[in-house]
């Protein structure tokens, strides 16, 4: 039977973290041009096995994330997959917004003025988030930006995409292991645009159809399928099923 | 800031307060202070010398490669870069650099990540990250694992592709190679001379380096 689906919508400066199973997907909707969700992923048993930036790039001989790439743990496991994407680019190099950064950019708000308007930060969203879940600003790692593009020039120099994310476009995740997921809907760091982005993501968890011998994440790579071994004996391990 | 800034040290050897020679495989740690400057030389040419950072009065604040690579706009360190922590506190700055480009998204290796990429034999090879949590064990329940931020690798070439493709290249290292960083503020320095066996990148044989350090 299959278990209602969950809706929730994670408003421009709105954050949000919860544990999911492995056999979730999460699939992200853009309700807006321009969204930037900023994603913190870690192992829900054990927080200090976490999403990995340099082993998922260097495994996959890639600095952005798409359809068919996996979220790699620092223990060469998948937490979860990128099963299905209709943007070609999800950025992994350019972090959260800090307080400082949109103070500077966007003009300084507070509370007291704005109330619940008022623009909130990537740094100040995680840091509430991480120590929600006992954790603290030393368990930040780099985020993965969905629904952003900042490409690399020959020299090294970063550039943002304007109109890389228009209404509607999705991204789905499916969650190979018991996560712990951290979310922070606040601006790219590199977004040069004046205006604060004000662009709610709606995110719908469903159970995800079994993984079968053809799967478009497992195959990507011999690297990506090794990374699925490592998992599947790590749940074998720890929950005495074959996931 | 564009890369490949060469610069050339007016430093002396004979000058350096310290001097020691950390053969492949093996790691070291040490706080600078601030003012003080730490040269690691690529002796023998396309090492990995894997390096992080941690503000010595606070060390729970790690290096952040993503800070540094947003604030400078651009993914490669070389002279006048300014390495920063998650907080955004100045750790060190690029001083000099004759190598001209160090990777800051390659990570350090490890067992389990050599048996994602290369086969899962590899799992008992000796790797930086078990140089680095035998490093940071010294330091009794201060550090664990928590804070195996990502690192710099010194002289790796690890080019993105303006496609978005990550590749590992041939080094733009060579024997003498060095690379000169000021610490700005009280920095830990924890460094693994690499060991990998299975990366074309150092002719599959992984050399010494040196680390020199001067007052100023």
């Amino acid at each position: 039977m299959m278990s209602k689906a969950l809706t929730k919508i994670i408003p421009a400066g709105g954050k949000w973290s919860t544990k999911i199973r492995s056999g979730k997907q999460l699939t992200f909707t853009a309700l807006g041009d321009g969204a930037n969700l900023s994603l913190l992923l870690y192992n829900a048993d054990d927080t200090s096995e976490r999403y990995n930036m340099p082993d998922t790039l260097k495994a996959q001989h890639t600095a952005h994330l798409t359809t068919g790439n996996v979220l790699m743990s620092d223990n060469g496991r998948v937490l979860a997959s990128m099963i299905d994407d209709s943007l070609g680019w999800h950025d992994t190099i350019s972090g959260y917004a800090t307080r400082l950064m949109i103070d500077e950019r966007y003009g300084k708000t507070t509370y007291q003025e704005q109330r619940n308007d008022w623009y909130r930060s990537g740094e100040e969203n995680f840091a509430v988030e991480l120590f929600r879940n006992g954790l603290s600003n030393r368990d930040l790692i780099p985020v993965v930006n969905l629904f952003s593009k900042v490409s690399c020039n020959e020299d090294g120099s970063l550039h943002f995409a304007r109109s890389h994310c228009k209404k509607g476009d999705t991204v789905t995740l499916r969650v190979e292991m018991d996560v712990l997921i951290l979310l922070s809907n606040t601006p790219n760091p590199l977004d040069p645009s004046s205006n604060y982005p004000s662009v709610p993501v709606e995110i719908t968890i469903t159970d995800a159809a079994p993984v079968e011998e053809n799967d478009i994440c497992v195959n990507h790579r011999p690297e990506n399928r090794r990374a699925f071994e490592n998992t599947w004996d790590y749940c074998l391990l720890t929950k005495g099923g074959t996931n | 800031m564009a890369t490949l800034q060469y610069k050339v040290s007016e430093r002396q050897v004979e000058e350096a307060i310290d001097n020691y020679i950390v053969p492949a495989g093996e790691g070291w740690t040490k706080i600078l202070e601030p003012g003080q400057v730490l040269r690691i030389v690529d002796v023998e040419g396309n090492q990995a010398a894997d390096t992080l950072f941690y503000d010595a009065d606070h060390p729970t604040d790690h290096y952040s490669a993503i800070n540094t690579i947003q604030r400078q706009g651009n993914v490669y360190l070389t002279t006048d870069s300014v390495l920063v922590s998650e907080s955004g506190k100045e750790l060190v700055e690029i001083v000099a650099d004759t190598c001209g480009r160090h990777d800051t998204l390659g990570g350090a290796c490890s067992a389990q990540s050599n048996t994602v990429r290369y086969s899962h034999d590899t799992l008992p090879m000796h790797n930086c990250r078990d140089t680095f949590m035998l490093q940071l064990s010294k330091y009794g329940s201060q550090f664990n694992k928590r804070d195996l931020a990502p690192n710099v690798n010194f002289f790796m070439n690890v080019p993105v592709t303006p496609e978005g493709g990550l590749t590992f290249e041939d080094g733009v290292s060579a024997p003498g190679y060095y690379v000169e960083m000021k610490a700005v503020s009280r920095t830990l320095v924890l460094i693994s001379n690499c060991p990998q066996l299975n990366n074309p990148c150092n002719a599959y044989n992984p050399t010494p380096i040196q680390l020199l350090i001067w007052d100023k």
